[in-house]
């Protein structure tokens, strides 16, 4: 039985994930009894939807490294069409685009054989300098520097920034407890959990608007309740899941909770460029996948990057 | 059998296709007709229209949804014919001009007597991609001697980018699928080709694969 390799610590976090799933069902119950008049289907879909993320999330890292890189490599590959599709690209950097998919079986690759220098050049220089020659060679220059520029720009976001979430799989395990599982879902819970107080923080006390013209319901009060509680609770956490202390886990939790708000308003940007809300309709509750992606993209090299120089 | 080939197409090949390798936006799926007969009328970029649309149907209800499509074209080779007959189970219309103005319509007007939901692009051709052009007549003259049929209009962006006219690459991106309330009687043909380009127009704003940065 592959599901008996779940390590204990990771095993106790997934129960408690399930755990606040629970509670946010039975909120949401609650309240739908107490307000009958109330529409709460948009609040019933997003739960629901979570549940199917936590779900699918927690049967791939379950079952094996190789299933679970080639689940966030099929992610890469949703969120930079999904990017793709909604950003301003000519009719002839089709073919461009198409080379630009290829890099993601390659770049998942890299990681699956855990080729570290491999996995952190090949998109920054070698599909960097490759697809303006494509470019080239199509040979349409009007409009050429911001399709250069758009597409490497989404490369980099959906792949590269992406695919560190799969290398922490490759990495050795530190912490036994809660093995290269423990890694991934103390980051996608930090961040996920990072969203979420900086929203509560902001409900409950914002006044003060950090980015009016990119997000009005950003505030000062819930951008630093966030990164405060972030910070604190991923000191509890580090030591449990990853091979960190609780002192790096502080500092791990502070990356996550500056690194998480800003990767959510720069592509609240992106949306408000393009006069959209939702960059796509995938995940019911909550629009497309980048909607989801949006703080991951950012706190996961991040996150990676500090761990990797710390712990190995 | 044709009808087992039609639902084992759907359900193994372009169901799944369409889902993970293009992905859909859809807006107004409650709208789409369940039975007939009835008709729908979309905007034309690409080859991918129809079978897109078609795959928005659960698989029960695909065999009585048919795309009205091209004699000349479809038809035009064996290997193409045969799929667009047994696969698709496409109703074949003819746009050469040469058939009796009455019998036009006659493929058209056997499907909906079956009870078919019929797929038509109004616009004729796929035209330039991710363009709407001009809304032929056409439907409306089919629509005359049948007051009672309900044309539901749908207006879908992005797959002429994933395979446009002329080419054979696809490559995978996400298109909009935006379905309307359906369409008002019209009285003369001009009126209704107006109240047709009219609900495209309301539409359209909803696709968020027009990226509209200026």
């Amino acid at each position: 039985m592959t599901a008996l390799n779940i390590p204990p610590h990771a095993s106790a976090a997934m129960l408690a994930v399930v755990g606040l799933l629970l509670l946010a069902s039975a909120s949401r119950l609650l309240l739908a009894a107490k307000n009958p008049s109330t529409d709460y289907t948009e609040l019933r879909l997003r739960i629901q939807s979570w549940w199917w993320i936590v779900g699918l999330l927690f049967l791939v890292l379950a079952s094996n490294t190789q299933t679970a890189i080639v689940f966030f490599g099929f992610l890469s590959f949703l969120a930079l069409k999904e990017f793709l599709s909604i950003v301003p690209t000519r009719m002839t950097d089709r073919r461009v685009i198409f080379w630009a998919y290829l890099a993601i079986p390659v770049q998942y690759y890299w990681v699956s054989i855990g080729w570290y220098g491999m996995f952190i050049i090949f998109i920054p220089v070698y599909v960097f300098l490759f697809l303006p020659m494509r470019m080239v060679l199509i040979g349409d220059t009007q409009g050429f520097i911001r399709s250069a520029g758009i597409l490497h720009w989404a490369v980099m976001l959906m792949v590269f920034a992406v695919s560190h979430i799969a290398y922490l799989l490759t990495l050795p395990v530190k912490n036994p407890n809660a093995g290269a599982m423990g890694l991934v879902l103390f980051l996608l819970f930090t961040t996920q959990f990072n969203d979420v107080c900086q929203y509560i923080w902001g409900k409950c006390l914002g006044k003060h608007k950090i980015i009016p013209k990119v997000s009005p319901n950003k505030t000062w009060e819930g951008f630093v309740g966030g990164v405060l509680t972030t910070t604190v609770c991923a000191g509890f956490a580090a030591p449990l899941l990853t091979p960190l202390n609780q002192s790096q886990g502080w500092v791990a939790g502070l990356i996550i909770g500056l690194a998480g708000f800003v990767g959510d308003v720069v592509l609240s940007s992106v949306k408000r460029d393009l006069n959209i809300k939702d960059s796509g309709s995938l995940i019911p509750g909550h629009g497309g996948i980048l909607d989801r992606l949006d703080s991951l993209i950012y706190t996961a090299p991040l996150f990676f990057h500090f761990l990797y120089y710390v712990a190995y | 059998m044709d009808k087992v080939l039609k639902i084992a197409v759907f359900a193994l090949i372009i169901k799944p296709l369409a889902l993970l390798m293009l992905g859909i936006n859809l807006r107004g799926r409650e709208k789409l007709p369940h039975t007939g007969p009835a008709i729908i009328a979309a905007n034309h970029n690409s080859h991918l229209d129809a079978l897109v649309l078609m795959s928005l149907f659960p698989l029960h209800s695909l065999p009585k949804v048919r795309p009205v499509a091209a004699a000349d074209y479809f038809l035009s080779n064996r290997c193409l014919a045969w799929l667009s007959v047994h696969c698709l189970n496409i109703v074949p219309f003819n746009r050469s001009g040469q058939t009796e103005p009455g019998q036009l319509f006659a493929t058209c007007h056997q499907a909906l007597d079956n009870g078919d939901i019929l797929i038509l692009f109004p616009e004729g051709s796929r035209g330039s991609p991710e363009k709407i052009s001009k809304i032929k007549k056409g439907l409306f003259y089919l629509l005359k001697d049948r007051p009672d049929i309900k044309v539901t209009p749908v207006v879908m962006h992005g797959l002429g980018r994933a395979l446009p006219k002329g080419e054979a690459l696809l490559v995978p991106f996400n298109c909009d699928v935006i379905v309307g309330d359906p369409l008002p009687e019209s009285t003369d043909s001009v009126a209704f080709t107006r109240t047709l380009s009219l609900a495209f127009a309301e539409l359209l704003p909803y696709c968020l694969t027009r990226h509209d940065s200026e």
